[in-house]
């Protein structure tokens, strides 16, 4: 379990981590979400004992940070931002200097370079050297040289930024299967990477908290939570039938003949706008409901602390 | 194996995967050529022994040693690896340490591929070896010296040649602390021991004795000193510095 109190961190007279205190357990993946500049890498090298909190504390599985650095960094495997690693080694020398480190010697050390490269599919670039690689690989470079010890806690730094499509959906698997019984942090700022793999995200803000939840927690605090999207296939008045009906909200016009339709105190209205839909005969082609957008909730809550500056 | 010993070898075999550490050998023996035989006078003087070759060494290493220093913090700052290698169950001392003597050592097989003077000279006369094993392990520290500043002022910068130049300024003074223009540049009323003191921080006055044979304990442990205070130092910047 990483522990998580009042921790603070300044520069010089800027607070860039500002009281947060959080827990995270084993099994969860935890989703960091905020805007550029928010506090999350520091946050995460703060966590991961690169630099030294200014207030606060971080404690894994009962070790403290500064105060016992090596076991908690034993504990940690960490992709820093960018996936730093020495470029003029080849992938495999790269990889078993990390295990030696981590540990590990001997046959045992083969095992588990060899197991890491198949885990984030490397055995086509072990042999070339790291500055050579695309994007992509070095990525999974720091990947693999962050799971080498099987460690309890993966802090992930924008595991998957610059990566195309389907890397990203790779890294996303990968992440998904190590999480059994770790615990996972990741840092984002891609919002369907929150939905798609962690079981709970939290939203920072000029250092500071600002939503922790379930992914559909967050979700369902959005306005468009249990909206439904109409597309029609010739033009219609949607807002004169619905008027007067006291759980629908506004109706958003998207483009031509597609329209959100709102709900009022976040109740469902799915079954009543269906209702009216089929006795008004819309002219509908798309009919489905919204499970609100974690997107609009992350606006609403870093919008004032960004309006603030 | 410990933590030393891992980055130790990784930073040695990293000087060895680029052209860095063969070049930098090959301008070094070049340069030891040129000076030795050329402008030390080698043959002219005479005699069997290597202080020709040694008494160049200060001035050789005030611009081969910084080139090789620069890049041992200053690097791993920009390229972001610093953040990868002080997240891993390590001492900060582990790190600063290793890096260091991997460059020692590339310093050390360097120094050692002069040999050839060294058989030079013993087939021409009848040198005192035991002199010249003296002069060799004295100028090796002193260059141990120089790397230690080196390795502070890379710690310092993200930006090499910046590390570069800063390391040049401050072994030209270490160098030059005991020689006759800086002593007849105080004025008379500087008391002799304040004088004398500041002579003795200098490089010279421990390297001119220890090539000249005199292995006194106290030149090796001024060079050991000052290795272990800039080393220090250098823990301290990376600490205070790694943040920005």
């Amino acid at each position: 379990m990483i522990e998580i109190i009042e921790l603070t961190k300044k520069f010089e007279q800027f607070a860039a981590v500002d009281n947060l205190s959080f827990n995270v357990e084993e099994g969860e993946v935890l989703g960091f979400l905020g805007p550029n500049g928010a506090g999350k890498s520091t946050t995460m090298k703060v966590i991961t004992g690169f630099l030294s909190p200014s207030g606060g504390s971080v404690t894994v599985d009962g070790y403290d940070i500064t105060k016992n650095p090596i076991e908690a960094k034993a504990l940690i495997g960490y992709l820093p931002e960018g996936a730093p690693s020495y470029g003029d080694m080849t992938t495999i020398e790269f990889l078993n200097f990390i295990a030696e480190i981590r540990g590990f010697r001997g046959e045992q050390k083969t095992l588990r370079v060899q197991h890491v490269i198949k885990e984030v599919v490397l055995e086509s670039v072990a042999q070339q050297t790291i500055e050579t690689l695309s994007k992509g690989f070095k990525r999974r470079v720091g990947l693999a040289q962050a799971i080498m010890h099987d460690p309890k806690v993966l802090i992930l730094d924008e595991p998957t930024d610059g990566l195309d499509p389907n890397q990203k959906h790779h890294v996303r698997e990968l992440i998904k299967n190590l999480a059994k019984d770790k615990i996972v942090i990741i840092s984002t700022h891609i919002l369907e990477e929150v939905t798609a793999v962690c079981s709970r995200a939290i939203i920072i803000a000029d250092g500071k908290i600002v939503a922790d939840g379930t992914p559909s927690k967050l979700e369902s605090q959005s306005k468009y939570h249990h909206a439904v999207s109409v597309r029609l296939n010739q033009e219609y008045d949607l807002a004169a039938d619905l008027a007067g009906v006291p759980d629908i909200g506004a109706v958003e016009k998207e483009e031509v003949n597609s329209f959100v339709i709102l709900a009022n105190n976040a109740t469902p209205i799915f079954a009543q706008v269906s209702e009216i839909a089929q006795s008004k005969q819309w002219p509908v082609t798309e009919f489905h409901v919204n499970r609100g957008q974690l997107e609009d909730v992350f606006r609403a809550v870093t919008a004032q602390t960004q309006g603030g500056k | 194996m410990g933590n030393l010993g891992i980055i130790f070898r990784r930073e040695l075999s990293s000087y060895f995967a680029t052209p860095l550490a063969y070049i930098f050998i090959v301008i070094f023996l070049i340069t030891n050529g040129i000076f030795t035989f050329d402008m030390g006078g080698f043959y002219l003087r005479g005699q069997a022994d290597l202080l020709p070759f040694f008494s160049f060494h200060p001035w050789l290493y005030l611009f081969m040693v910084p080139a090789i220093a620069m890049t041992l913090w200053a690097d791993e700052r920009k390229t972001g690896t610093i953040e990868l290698l002080l997240t891993l169950p390590i001492k900060l001392s582990e790190a600063v340490i290793g890096k260091f003597l991997a460059a020692w050592i590339l310093m050390g097989i360097a120094l050692a591929l002069t040999f050839p003077i060294w058989i030079t000279v013993n087939y021409l006369g009848d040198p005192d070896n035991g002199v010249i094993v003296a002069g060799y392990l004295g100028s090796w520290f002193m260059a141990g010296g120089f790397l230690a500043i080196g390795s502070c002022m890379s710690a310092c910068t993200k930006n090499s040649v910046i590390a570069f130049i800063l390391t040049v300024a401050i072994c030209f003074t270490f160098v030059i602390m005991g020689s006759p223009i800086l002593l007849n540049a105080f004025p008379e009323w500087v008391p002799q021991f304040l004088v004398d003191a500041f002579t003795a921080l200098g490089f010279l006055t421990h390297f001119d004795s220890i090539s000249k044979g005199v292995l006194d304990i106290r030149d090796i442990l001024y060079f050991t000193v000052f290795i272990t205070a800039w080393l220090f130092a250098s823990a301290i910047v990376i600490e205070m510095k790694k943040a920005n």
